[in-house]
């Protein structure tokens, strides 16, 4: 690697994966509780384990964009980072508060934990994918600001491209809109409508900053082209990915409570937010054919194509599919929104940080590319989790149909339980498919483990 | 992308379009926030309605149903929970039998968690669940099986 620092980026990356394994292990739990409704009950049941599944994704996904800021900072700015150690202890914080958050998920009865963290003082708790007790966002804020400042104070004193900018605008805020996990008003739909503020601002909007700027890094490296041009497309797309996104909020906004024009401004610029993701496959595609040199390190390259192609099918068509009100009317809270979720984060995020690490790592690991035996393994495992997470969706999919054509769109309306019976099939296809998807991320570590020729990191 | 058009046209289309977005959202936020209360049938929050809502929060309701279709999809929507099963004809009895009835114990059945309430706790649930009902939610669900 070119500065001695980057080499912080390496715990991170590990941890991430790490706690990916944990996630697609409890997100097999729940699979499975789809269809043995009392399989692990009363030790864990579904909403821990949906509890302990979504957050981990949301933790190892920010595990893998400080490690990548971490690694992506330094060689950007050209000086080292303004401070490893700090980095370091911050690592630890948030492993050892994410560890124990899951420890009481899964170990303390939820109200308990609740009462013994502060929840009384200021009640944050049991909404969606901001259950964490206060303590924990608490601690969240403190590392990403101690994160943040040893991001910027390395920015203020090194060259700025156009790449660190958008990538710190885009941290900066996730920092700010996580600010919104802290009100929790007795009013709902109040409290619905800023819920999104997280939510939503972070997935389609600030995160795609981060996705974009690193996917830019990456593609600079392994293609040779010009920073001009890369730059200016990365431009070109968060342009378009905040012009859509901020407003496209408003597709969350038809049936909480909130005024009936929401419907028309959030189908408008909501059906609008697939250009940016499709201008990211086309960037990336387009980047990779006018590729200046051949990298040895093709897997990252395949990484990089992944998460155009699956972000814009995940993230862009599959979000198109039920944005619009008048569809949305029906599917909306089925299993067409978990769909659509499972392979957006997968296409967008996942992706994206495993093309990260696959570039990074193998240079962390003082070579330029991992062996062409490595390679091939780890190429292997991004087949095997993206076809099967496709899958994953294609099942999803088919439920939510079954849901909105007997529940929803029907004369004779069945009740919740009656239908879900009626989909049971889909969910076995889903377990499989989920299994099949834990083989892909079993061969993608064991990618780490295979030695072979090598050259040495330039 | 042609020559003509720069990086930095692109870098100030990108910093102009953002702050004029964020700043029309930002508006109709504010409008939103003028419109809410003929809407949003919050003049019903009773204290009840609050404790309710911090036992929703405490138990983690939204880790298996959907409140106005968020939430997990594992178990049936609760917006509409009380019209559902009565209203104020046997709405309030039946939910809170029901919670107390938890787990079923069925082999094979998705089982819910008993939360050990107390009766004042299973009243003020109600209360939550009643007072989101009538929330204006232009129409939705489409019928009443949520």
């Amino acid at each position: 690697m070119q500065y001695k620092s980057q080499a912080v980026a390496k715990p991170y990356f590990i941890a991430a994966i790490g706690l990916f394994i944990g996630q697609i292990v409890f997100g097999l739990v729940m699979g499975l509780q789809y269809v043995v409704g009392d399989f692990l009950f009363p030790a864990i049941p579904f909403n821990i384990a949906r509890m302990v599944h979504t957050n981990l994704l949301i933790v190892w996904l920010l595990f893998g964009f400080m490690g990548s800021a971490y690694y992506l900072i330094p060689e950007e700015t050209e000086n080292e980072l303004y401070s490893p150690k700090l980095a370091i202890i911050t690592f630890w914080i948030f492993l050892v508060a994410g560890a124990l958050t899951v420890v009481g998920y899964l170990f303390v009865p939820y109200s308990t934990l609740a009462e013994w963290t502060g929840n009384n003082i200021l009640a944050t708790m049991g909404r969606e994918f901001l259950e964490q007790p206060l303590i924990t966002k608490v601690g969240i804020v403190i590392v990403a600001l101690s994160f943040l400042f040893n991001i910027c104070m390395t920015l203020l004193k090194g060259r700025k491209t156009s790449i660190s900018l958008v990538l710190v605008l885009g941290l900066v805020g996730l920092a700010v809109f996580f600010l919104f996990s802290f009100y929790n008003p007795t009013n709902l739909v109040l409290d619905k409508y800023y819920w999104w503020w997280v939510v939503h601002l972070w997935v389609e909007g600030v995160w795609e900053l981060i996705l974009g700027a690193i996917l830019a890094f990456v593609l600079i490296k392994v293609t040779g082209v010009d920073r001009e041009v890369i730059e200016k497309w990365l431009y070109v797309i968060v342009t378009m990915t905040l012009i859509t996104g901020i407003l496209g909020t408003g597709h969350h906004y038809y049936w909480i409570g909130a005024p009936e024009y929401w419907q028309w401004w959030g189908s408008v610029f909501s059906a609008l937010e697939p250009i940016p993701f499709f201008m990211m496959t086309i960037f990336a595609f387009n980047m990779v054919n006018r590729r200046r040199r051949e990298h040895p390190n093709k897997a990252a390259v395949l990484w990089a194509l992944g998460t155009g192609v699956l972000a814009f099918l995940g993230a862009g068509v599959w979000g198109f599919l039920h944005t619009l009100a008048p569809v949305n009317y029906y599917t909306h809270g089925t299993q067409m929104t978990a769909s659509h979720g499972h392979l957006a984060f997968y296409g967008a995020y996942v992706c994206v940080v495993i093309t990260m690490i696959s570039y990074a790592m193998p240079i962390l690991r003082g070579r330029a590319a991992n062996s062409n035996k490595a390679q091939v393994v780890e190429m292997w495992s991004f087949w095997l989790m993206s076809v099967s997470i496709v899958f994953i969706t294609l099942f999803l999919t088919a439920a939510g149909i079954v849901q909105v054509w007997l529940q929803r769109y029907s004369d004779a309306p069945m009740a919740f339980m009656a239908v879900q019976d009626k989909a049971a099939i889909f969910y076995w296809m889903r377990e499989g498919a989920g299994v099949i998807f834990l083989i892909g991320l079993l061969t993608y570590v064991a990618s780490f483990f295979i030695k072979g020729e090598t050259k040495a990191a330039a | 992308m042609s020559t003509t058009f720069t990086k930095s046209m692109a870098r100030n289309i990108f910093y102009g379009g953002s702050v004029f977005f964020f700043l029309l959202f930002i508006a109709l936020t504010v409008d939103t926030t003028h419109a809410l209360p003929k809407r949003d049938n919050s003049q019903n929050i009773t204290p009840e309605v609050a404790r309710g809502k911090k036992i929703w929060e405490t138990n983690n309701c939204i880790g298996c149903h959907t409140l106005l279709g968020e939430g997990a999809y594992f178990a049936p929507e609760l917006g509409n929970v009380y019209k559902r099963r009565g209203g104020d004809n046997g709405g309030a009895e039946f939910i809170k039998g029901w919670i107390k009835a938890q787990p079923t114990g069925i082999p094979g059945r998705r089982q819910m968690p008993n939360f050990h309430l107390t009766d004042q706790e299973l009243d003020d649930v109600v209360a939550f669940l009643k007072y989101v009902s009538e929330i204006n939610t232009e129409k939705w669900p489409p019928n009443i099986e949520g």
